[in-house]
């Protein structure tokens, strides 16, 4: 597929109007997303309504923007202007349309993109799966046994089968990352802070992050630069002015310093998961190793007060109406819900010392390579998996690698990568707070290379 | 705890709970087994 910067170009230079590219995305979504079950909601006639508009202003001489004619989905966590965000839950289905779109939607659709639909999470985002009891389960679109991983489990699916070529997600603690890996795309989760969340379901605000996937980098790094900026809608969105990334991705990695996570980064992970670390370092000629301390327990902490604020949010519905709720996620959320005071402030107070550790160990190296989740796709229904020699929960290992870092908000960019023969898997990269440029210098070393790229099924 | 935050728990979910709150509490150990210092404070964003 071509990347949406390439869609662009050629909407803006009139060789395809938007109209036909809207048509063609919405015809695969009829003929193919049954198979993936990525979609639920397709908003035919306003994106092809949207869509004439950009071609109306390619005709009259003006640009549409960045992303003209290119379509593009979210996950339905996200307030779409009359539609009733679901949040993947059968509860939510009950609450008006939303009033007005998501800041980062409004963004999107300012410079060009065309809004077609959204898709499937896991209910509340709570979840690495998408395996939703009330609106189904997204496949894997490299193989339709497998999860697509979660909970932005339909924005992944959606762009690693084709339909789309971009999509918004979020990301707790690992819920752009996982699925991006496993259904073989990019994925990006930008510093804490640094998109606005405004119009977003919240899930556990202190770690909530927007994001997007995609099939190129430079549709990262574009994305990127089109919804950075002040929200005061959102209370943690930066009011650091935009740095623009995509005039600085051709830059090289010269200058900067990259290494390996070691220690908890290299263990409870099957041998392919790390192998797709070193086939990038090898790329990178990095031979460097660096310690994240205490990763272990950032997890930890990460998954006490994901539970306690997700349950804290739902307090209401949990009493009145439990049966509502997934089984999935209701015990978990339950038993959130009686998490003492001390816990969770100890796990706050821990999450501070992290980040000033790992603020010490940014001194000393700019990018660091971990692989995003420890293993490829597992099968829909499976409950446990094998890692090292431990047999361990799916629903809670899939976000083994990416917790440590979401938990303190750093940048990530998980780039997708596969051994021969074998399913998708993704290597994030990471940077300092704020260093999403660098990232994406990198990335597109790698890219360039042929080490890494969206993996197409079949 | 469920009762005095009024969130009563049915019976047919207890077990599920159960296991949940016991898997968190073993986590939670990890977190408070760690001594963080004194003057560690959470890292609020709220601005007055």
């Amino acid at each position: 597929m071509n990347d949406a910067l390439s869609l662009a170009a050629s909407v803006r230079a009139g060789k395809v109007s938007a109209l036909d590219v809207t048509t063609e995305a919405l015809a695969k979504i009829t003929n193919l997303d049954h198979q993936f079950h990525c979609f639920t909601a397709v908003l035919a006639q306003k994106a092809l309504a949207d869509a004439a508009q950009v071609d109306q202003e390619i005709a009259q001489g003006n640009d549409p923007g960045l992303f003209a004619g290119v379509p593009f989905a979210v996950k339905n966590l996200f307030d779409i202007a009359g539609v009733t965000t679901l949040a993947g839950a059968k509860i939510n289905a009950e609450n008006p349309p939303a009033a007005q779109d998501a800041t980062v939607i409004t963004k999107l659709k300012r410079s060009g993109a065309v809004l077609i639909g959204a898709l499937n999470t896991d209910e509340y985002a709570y979840g690495f799966v998408t395996d939703n009891s009330h609106y189904g389960t997204t496949r894997n679109p490299h193989d339709l046994e497998r999860i697509a991983g979660g909970s932005s489990g339909g924005s992944a699916a959606a762009v690693g089968a084709g339909l789309v070529p971009l999509t918004l997600g979020s990301d707790t603690n690992g819920s752009i990352r996982v699925p991006a890996a496993l259904c073989g795309v990019y994925g990006l989760k930008p510093t804490y802070g640094r998109l606005s969340r405004a119009g977003v379901a919240p899930f556990a605000s202190s770690f909530d992050h927007v994001g997007a996937l995609g099939c190129s980098v430079r549709d990262m790094a574009a994305t990127f630069d089109v919804l950075q900026g002040e929200d005061n809608r959102d209370p943690i969105c930066t009011n650091r002015p935009p740095e623009f990334c995509l005039p600085q991705i051709q830059q090289g990695t010269s200058g900067i310093r990259i290494a390996i996570a070691d220690d908890y980064f290299t263990q409870g992970a099957t041998p392919e998961a790390l192998a797709v670390v070193q086939e990038v370092a090898k790329a990178l000629n990095v031979d460097e190793y660096v310690t994240i301390p205490e990763a272990n327990r950032a997890r930890a902490a990460a998954f006490v007060i994901t539970a306690s604020e997700g349950a804290n949010l739902h307090l209401e519905k949990l009493r009145s109406r439990p049966q509502d709720f997934d089984p999935a996620t209701r015990d978990r959320f339950l038993a959130g819900a009686l998490i003492p005071t001390s816990w969770y402030l100890q796990a706050q107070r821990f999450r501070r010392w992290y980040r000033d550790r790992v603020r010490e160990v940014f001194q000393n190296v700019d990018v660091i390579l971990a692989p995003t989740t420890p293993i490829s796709a597992p099968l829909i229904g499976q409950q446990s998996m094998i890692l090292g020699e431990q047999q361990v929960m799916v629903r809670h290992y899939l976000g083994l690698f990416t917790q440590p870092l979401s938990f303190i908000g750093l940048p990530v960019l998980s780039v997708p990568i596969r051994l021969p023969n074998s399913l998708p898997l993704g290597v994030q990269l990471v940077a300092a707070p704020y260093n999403e440029a660098l990232i994406f210098r990198v990335a597109v070393v790698l890219a360039d290379k042929g080490v890494v790229s969206i993996i197409t099924p079949g | 705890m469920s009762l005095l935050i009024d969130l009563p728990i049915p019976d047919e979910y207890r077990h599920g709970v159960v296991a949940n709150f016991t898997r968190i509490k073993a986590i939670a150990q990890l977190v408070h087994s760690f001594p963080v210092p004194e003057e560690i404070e959470a890292a609020p964003s709220f601005q007055p």
